[in-house]
């Protein structure tokens, strides 16, 4: 994990310095004389090199400190926590509403193998999985906004927003987790204690709930895992359909804007998330599966 | 011989990815003739009807500026199905490279390959997308540089994988006594058994590769309007659902229905040239 978070923070930060033009003079602006340029540029520790200006970077992040954004004129961190509520809410709603769905459908599928709700559960996730996101908001947005009026449209200011947000930020990974549900279900199904307890006439629900589902949980649980992160990628498209000023629409606009600190900011703080929970999700095997715990220690 | 007709037979055999394999083939056909089959030019303007629905003039209704919306996802398709074949392709050569190389090394070249692989596969991709994008700049060249190298790790794993299963076997080490050259062995061995599940993968990785593309045109990164990648044709989505609504339902299904079908194919031919990783 902490190989990752370095690589990625490397990798964001020399992505950010390829980027040709120059930073100091853009922040301070275009009709600054080139005396005030370079005192930005020493401000700025661009004229180190860039080992040193690495290791600031790195160390000034691990502080907390990300810089200071170009475009606002405020510290990158207090604007991203700002709009962190935002984002956090609904890729959270969208993993739950996303593993709900796609578990439930996925052990309907595995229980009618090869038979009429197997098709259509599985038709609906390959649609699902398949559809792209901002679309669906879109489509979403239609119906039931502006066609039933049932919904509010843009904008966040109360829970009924989040809504759509979430069922449109949920509907792949609700597909993909559906399918994988149903490939680990009939994985266990076949086994022969899921035989030998409905040999010893135990009723076909706690066959498929306490044998069946709970062993197949490892697989689901690390596939969940990973589409959490996605999911919080996902909010950049979502929050850009839906008007959201989370931190997704923040790094939209950082680029467009050519806001490198907040670029690099947002940038790392999405990955590191996204490495954290990956992490978290090993961990939780050992939570879920004995065998594992055993195994490592 | 025998065997690739075997699994032409069974694919023939799946009415699903056959289906699926003549959509896309259909989209293929619209794409290379789109100057023929679309009435009007992707570009188009024509702003006293602007905002029509559909009608026989204009079977999709047209859009803000008077363009005919049906032309546009013609011209369209050429945009989206090749970004999507040409950043899979690159990412094909240079992953299956990389893998090869890192199986056939072994050791530290192996380690910094698949650690550097490890960190692209640590953003997910849409974010590496506007990574890549952020430092080469947006437009069409661009965003297929940026789809390619996310779909790069993807293939590196997957044909390092296959190469060190080969490899391990028995009659790679008999040829390698008898004295064959890596070349030899590469490209006489190594190479056809990872060719199956190459295919397979590229099939798959085809339709997330128009997803992450149109995302990135969607959010203004990628293939800039007024070029009519499918994407970039929604950028002004919530505009487009309060005034026509065809307009933002019709570049979506086009997007919907080509993944769908690629994904379809894809299990298809996996199931037809591997039957040991039938699903069932």
């Amino acid at each position: 994990m902490f190989l990752a978070l370095l690589g990625t923070s490397l990798l964001v930060f020399l992505m950010i310095h390829m980027i040709p033009g120059d930073p100091a003079l853009l922040l301070a602006g275009l009709e600054a004389g080139p005396e005030v340029v370079e005192q930005m540029r020493r401000d700025l520790g661009l004229d180190r090199p860039l080992y040193e200006q690495y290791w600031n970077f790195l160390s000034g992040a691990l502080r907390g400190d990300f810089g200071t954004s170009i475009r606002m004129r405020i510290p990158v961190l207090e604007e991203i926590m700002a709009r962190v509520p935002y984002t956090l809410t609904i890729a959270l709603g969208g993993t739950i509403l996303a593993t709900i769905f796609g578990v439930v459908t996925g052990v309907i599928a595995a229980m009618y193998h090869n038979r009429f709700w197997d098709g259509v559960m599985m038709v609906m996730a390959l649609l699902a999985a398949s559809t792209p996101s901002y679309w669906l908001g879109l489509m979403l947005m239609l119906v039931f906004s502006l066609s039933l009026g049932w919904l509010p449209s843009i904008g966040i200011r109360t829970p009924v927003h989040y809504v759509l947000p979430i069922i449109t930020l949920a509907g792949q990974s609700a597909g993909i987790i559906s399918r994988m549900t149903r490939s680990a279900m009939l994985d266990v199904l076949g086994q022969d204690y899921v035989r030998a307890a409905r040999a010893r006439g135990m009723k076909e629900r706690v066959v498929i709930v306490r044998h069946a589902l709970q062993n197949a949980l490892i697989p689901v649980i690390s596939i969940v895992g990973l589409r959490f992160g996605n999911l919080l990628a996902g909010t950049v498209l979502v929050e850009s359909v839906f008007a959201i000023p989370g931190v997704g629409r923040l790094l939209v606009d950082a680029v467009l804007w050519r806001d490198y600190p907040m670029i690099q900011g947002t940038m790392l703080f999405v990955a590191s998330v996204f490495v954290v929970v990956n992490t978290a999700t090993d961990l939780l095997y050992g939570v879920v599966d004995p065998r594992i715990r055993v195994s490592r220690s | 011989m025998k065997k690739t007709s075997e699994g032409l037979l069974r694919f023939r055999r799946n009415k699903v990815a056959v289906a699926s394999a003549f959509v896309i083939l259909g989209f293929i056909i619209m794409a290379t003739l789109a100057p023929v089959i679309a009435p009007y030019g992707p570009l188009e303007q024509d702003l006293v009807n602007n905002y029509l629905g559909p009608s026989l003039d204009h079977l999709l209704g047209t859009d803000e500026l008077g363009r005919d919306i049906a032309s546009r996802l013609c011209y369209g398709a050429r945009i989206s199905l090749g970004i999507a074949f040409s950043s899979v392709l690159v990412g094909v050569m240079i992953g299956a490279v990389l893998g090869l190389v890192a199986a056939y090394k072994r050791g530290i070249v192996d380690s910094v390959i698949m650690r550097f692989m490890d960190v692209l596969l640590a953003l997910p991709g849409i974010l590496l997308g506007i990574t890549i994008v952020v430092v080469l700049g947006n437009g069409v060249v661009n965003t297929v540089i940026a789809v390619a190298i996310f779909s790069v790790p993807t293939f590196a794993r997957l044909v390092r994988g296959s190469a060190l299963q080969v490899l391990e076997l028995d009659y790679i080490v008999a040829s390698r006594a008898v004295g064959a050259s890596a070349s030899r062995i590469i490209f006489g061995h190594v190479v056809p058994n990872a060719l199956t599940p190459l295919v397979v993968q590229s099939t798959l990785q085809l339709g997330v590769a128009i997803l992450i593309a149109s995302g990135l045109s969607f959010l203004g990164l990628g293939v800039q309007p007024p070029n009519p990648e499918w994407g970039a044709m929604l950028s002004k989505g919530r505009e487009l659902v309060r005034s026509t609504p065809v307009a933002a339902f019709a570049p979506g299904m086009a997007i919907t229905l080509v993944v769908l079908s690629f994904s379809l194919l894809g299990d298809g031919l996996r199931d037809a040239l591997d039957p040991t990783m039938k699903r069932r």
